[in-house]
């Protein structure tokens, strides 16, 4: 009986491949436009779908007549989703829809289908809690040590009011697939961050076995959390194959449609009291806070954030429904929220005590689950962004244009997914790596063939590597920062599984017994005897000529074995100048120091955290979802009034990673999201520190900041 | 996008032949930058397209006696890199390179910024020039960040042309022919606030093309500012053109024109007479900003544009200021 292989990973200062900073294997495909999404195939006789969608905050369908549509130009099937008497309760909610010869016939036939509306009163913004009357709906308040009598008994108490507002995920690729149904069989071409689990969601709605539900994707084209299901568009894109006689149907929300219904990251408000000592220690945390992530409502953001462990808390929460598209997973979702807050009342509590920030989150320190982590990152970024020499207490710049610099926090979990890889090592000394996992441009495909090349002993060039496609081996969903430590790890497994066995097969040849073999190099080879050796290509010719070595790998989440684990902290400074004139906000450095576990390739956990400083920094600076109190409507459901951050507004970046033996030898950590955390908190504190005042409302816009400057209501 | 014929004249007499005296039948594709968005969104949904692309006269840019002549189908790249443009209107260059968009800049013309639709987004969304409803406009009590703080409505959207403050502030004139002959007007009379909704927010007859605009000789200082959120393809917030005539150190006459504040680039002749007959410094250009914007009517949530047109103007003089004559 064979023993437990050691999965274990090499040791730092053996390791040939992994650690090294490769290039992304599929870069030049993707540079080129060789890459295909989903949103670029093109099948034989494929049909186009369009949606016709309520362009009302709230109405009731009191008909539809979809006749005119159905004799239109090219129209090969018409869906009515809502039917009469259906209650809509955002705009953008899937009316109908066509599928058609072409994308424009399509389109052109949406117009013809007749809808009368009964239009219903809406609320749609939550900002003011005061107007939401019975749209809000309270949470119970959590209650820890005395925070009452912690407040009385303070030195100093700071109070402010802050928010951030509902956005949206703009992926690139917006959602949706292609898929056709014919008989009991679907075939599906998803964009989705979960290929493995895309049929399981979509079977009972189409009330056809997952087994006949094939579902394959090379490319997606972002996600952050909102390609998780197949979404409503997949059954309705089913539904119009099947009325269309089984031909294939692609379907994909237009642009506006994708910014009002595709998903969007919840808001967050609230009034926030700090209690504490002159020396900057905090006693006592209280806040009201409210949040919408749509007609569903909005949660609580864990607060206090990261400093969990204040003594005396008073939390309460109200969820705010809108008539606004519901909310999806946003890249450490709810984690952007209550970094801001909480981070912004620490800043303005530092700022009414007069102790310099850095200082009062080191002191604080001890409340965080990892007080010597976060002391050291704080005193890492402070060195990085010359915090001693470049930050002043607030208010104390002057001129038309000020510095100002600010500190945010994050701390995420990032443990690997459950998932399986399958190697398979041929005669011919080829290898194949399998898994139904996708790359969510993470670079995934290049983390699995580097982990599979350092533990074949073979180069980059070596592995064929295959995923996205759901008759593999079950990948995980890309979320949570999970899948970097999952598909490493069962890489590795899979990997020394398939060696194990190759390792049987040459033994005799090379007079050994087969755990004395190391695979190294392009040989296979005894430990510690070189010259009794032979090279890849003539140990996999023992297999034998018809054979194969096919093995398979799991990362178990309850068994990770060391090879990955979860808990990743971060602290960033963000440095700024503000035209007090024009309440423009300019980022002159960024500093990210994250805390992160083994790299395996240090070029692209850098490129994870530089992404997800861009974003951060759109969404401090520019991004908001802009609805109409009098139409109900989001006004800027388009790429020109929903604005991103272009290159030139993002200014310097710096990243340090914190790639020590200590941090290494805790595993594989995802990295993915804990970048994307702190970004408002620092910008929007590094602004305060500038001029002197809170710009409560996040993103910090000339509009914002000149209101708060000039004293008008945000 | 609705079908419609397609026309590709290559003389600007078959041009204005192929046009309609009523607006809503032909539109005048050139960059197709503004058209093309509008005919997807059903905004304009013309029977015949008329393609002006091919008309050689409408391109180009030559320096006269009596100025300069800018043909409509410059493109907005082309404006802003062109020497002599540079030298004797900077203001107007200026404009130009602040488009962001590369893209834009390409393929944009100088006939389509200044014929473009506004970008006010109850316009796209389909609720007409005003937004009426029960009789009055939503914009007032609206969405209104982006929109005018001049003007009293009922027209609330702004101007969105780049080019138009500068035009005006150079006194440019605008040439337009139809198949009756060619007519000039001033740039400052070319853009006007409609007074209902079917009008259009400029003097162009829908059987007319506009064909060149003519830049007055003549030397003056001149300089565009503009508020801009990003550096990346976005709308100005607030913009200023100013042209100067200057004697010695004093300005001897000024023209101060503001941008995205009004439904038309918004000429202030409050903002000339305080720095006419002065020297620009900090205190007097700060004095032209205040008196640009003291009879501003911002709307519910637009008091900061107030702001921004006010430093605007005063950044414009000063930069103005900067140039040798």
């Amino acid at each position: 009986m064979a023993n437990t292989p050691d999965y274990s990973w090499p040791p730092m200062e053996t390791r040939k491949i992994i650690g090294k900073p490769y290039k992304r294997v599929d870069g030049p495909q993707k540079a080129s436009g060789r890459a295909k999404y989903t949103s670029d195939l093109k099948l034989k006789d494929m049909l186009y779908a369009a949606y016709l969608t309520c362009p009302h905050g709230h109405a009731r369908v009191t008909s539809i007549d979809t006749s005119a549509a159905e004799k239109a130009t090219g129209v090969k099937a018409v869906l009515v989703i809502a039917e009469a008497g259906k209650e809509l309760q955002w705009e953008g909610q899937e009316v109908a829809a066509v599928a058609a010869t072409t994308g424009e016939a399509a389109s052109e036939a949406v117009r013809k289908i007749k809808v009368a509306y009964e239009v219903l009163p809406h609320f749609v913004n939550e900002a003011d809690l005061s107007k939401a009357g019975s749209h809000g709906k309270a949470a119970g308040e959590k209650v820890t040590g005395d925070p009452e009598k912690a407040i009385q008994d303070a030195e100093a108490v700071s109070e402010g009011v802050y928010g951030i507002p509902v956005i949206t995920h703009c992926c690139l690729e917006p959602h949706g697939c292609v898929i056709q149904w014919q008989g009991d069989q679907v075939m599906a071409w998803p964009s989705t961050q979960f290929v493995t689990g895309w049929a399981g969601v979509l079977a009972p709605n189409l009330k056809v076995p997952a087994a006949n539900i094939k579902v394959k994707m090379d490319y997606i084209g972002g996600g952050f959390g909102s390609k998780f299901s197949p979404g409503a568009w997949a059954e309705v894109g089913a539904l119009l194959s099947q009325k269309a006689g089984g031909k294939p149907v692609k379907i994909f929300l237009d642009r506006a449609t994708e910014l009002q219904i595709a998903g969007n990251r919840p808001s967050a408000f609230g009034k926030i009291k700090i209690a504490g000592n002159k020396d900057g220690t905090i006693t006592a945390w209280q806040s009201e806070t409210w949040a919408t992530g749509g007609f569903g409502g909005g949660g609580q953001p864990p607060l206090p954030y990261v400093y969990t462990n204040i003594p005396n808390t008073r939390l309460n929460h109200v969820s705010v429904s809108v008539n606004a598209g519901p909310s999806q997973a946003w890249r450490a979702p709810n984690n952007q929220q209550a970094s801001y807050l909480t981070c912004s009342a620490m800043e303005d509590f530092a700022a009414k005590v007069g102790v310099d920030p850095m200082v009062v989150f080191d002191k604080n320190a001890g409340y965080t689950p990892r007080a010597e982590q976060y002391r050291y990152q704080l005193q890492k970024a402070a060195e990085l962004s010359e915090w001693k020499k470049l930050w002043k207490p607030r208010g104390s710049e002057k001129g038309a244009v000020r510095r100002g610099l600010g500190l945010g926090v994050n701390a995420w979990g990032g443990a690997g997914h459950a998932c399986t890889a399958r190697t398979t090592i041929n005669p011919d000394g080829s290898v194949l790596l399998e898994m139904g996992t996708q790359d969510l441009g993470t670079g995934t495909r290049t983390i699995m063939t580097q982990v599979a090349a350092e533990t074949l002993g073979l180069q980059m060039g070596q592995i064929k590597l295959v995923i996205g496609d759901n008759s593999l081996p079950p990948g995980g969903a890309s979320g949570g920062s999970t899948t970097v430590g999952g598909s490493s790890s069962a890489t590795r497994k899979s990997c020394i599984n398939a060696l194990t066995k190759l390792f049987e097969a040459v033994a005799p040849a090379l007079g050994a017994q087969p755990e004395e073999l190391e695979a190294v190099d392009g040989t296979v080879r005894v430990k510690g005897n070189p010259k009794k050796s032979l090279t890849w290509a003539s140990a996999c010719q023992k297999i034998g000529p018809g054979g194969k070595i096919s093995e398979i790998g799991a990362n178990e989440q309850r068994n990770p074995m060391g090879l990955n684990s979860g808990g990743a902290a971060g602290v960033q400074v963000a440095d700024v100048s503000v035209d007090t004139e024009t309440g423009l906000v300019k980022i002159n450095r960024y500093v990210a120091v994250q805390d992160c576990g083994l790299i395996i390739n240090p070029r692209l956990a850098e490129s994870q955290v530089y992404g997800a400083i861009i974003m951060g920094i759109s969404t401090a600076l520019y991004e908001e979802r802009i609805m109409d109190d009098l139409t109900g409507r989001m006004m800027n459901a388009d790429m020109e009034f929903y604005k991103l951050a272009g290159i030139k507004d993002i200014g310097d970046i710096v990243v340090h990673l914190d790639i020590r033996e200590v941090n290494d030898k805790r595993g594989v950590i995802g990295l993915g999201e804990p970048p994307a955390i702190g970004i408002c908190a620092a910008v929007g504190n590094a602004v305060a520190n500038a001029i002197g005042v809170r710009v409560p409302n996040i993103p910090i816009t000339p509009m914002h900041v000149l209101n708060t400057l000039e004293g008008r209501k945000a | 996008m609705q079908s419609f014929a397609y026309a590709n004249p290559a003389t600007v007499q078959e041009a204005v032949a192929l046009l309609s005296a009523k607006w809503g039948e032909a539109d005048v594709l050139a960059g197709g930058t503004d058209l093309i968005s509008l005919m997807k969104e059903h905004l304009h949904t013309p029977k015949r397209v008329v393609n002006i692309k091919n008309i050689k006269e409408l391109e180009g840019i030559q320096k006269t006696g009596a100025g300069i002549r800018i043909g409509a189908l410059v493109t907005m790249d082309e404006l802003a890199k062109n020497a002599d443009v540079k030298a004797a209107a900077k203001v107007l260059s200026e404009a130009a390179a602040a488009i962001p968009s590369p893209q834009i800049r390409h393929m944009g013309t100088v006939g389509g910024d200044l014929c473009q639709r506004p970008r006010c987004w109850y316009f796209r969304q389909g609720f007409g020039l005003f937004a009426m409803k029960d009789g009055r406009s939503m914009i007032p009590d609206g969405a209104n960040q982006y929109h005018a703080i001049f003007g009293g409505g009922p027209a609330y959207f702004v101007s969105a042309s780049s080019l138009g403050p500068a035009l005006v502030a150079l006194g440019a004139k605008v040439k337009l022919v139809s198949a009756k002959g060619p007519r000039e007007v001033p740039a400052a009379d070319f853009f006007v606030v409609p007074q209902n909704e079917t009008s259009r927010e400029i003097a162009l007859h829908p059987d007319e093309i506009l064909t060149e605009i003519l830049i007055p000789a003549g030397t003056v200082h001149s300089a565009t500012y503009e508020v801009r959120q990003k550096e990346a393809l976005d709308w100005p917030l607030a913009t200023c053109s100013v042209v100067l005539h200057m004697r010695g150190h004093v300005v001897a006459s000024a023209k101060v024109v503001m941008g995205h504040v009004a439904p038309k680039p918004w000429d202030s002749p409050e903002a000339a007479k305080a720095i006419t007959g002065k020297a620009i410094t900090a205190e007097t250009a700060e004095a032209a900003g205040k008196a640009a914007v003291a009879g501003a009517q911002p709307l519910s949530q637009n008091a900061y544009k107030a702001t921004l047109a006010r430093v605007a103007v005063k950044r414009a003089l000063l930069e103005a200021a900067k140039q040798k004559a």
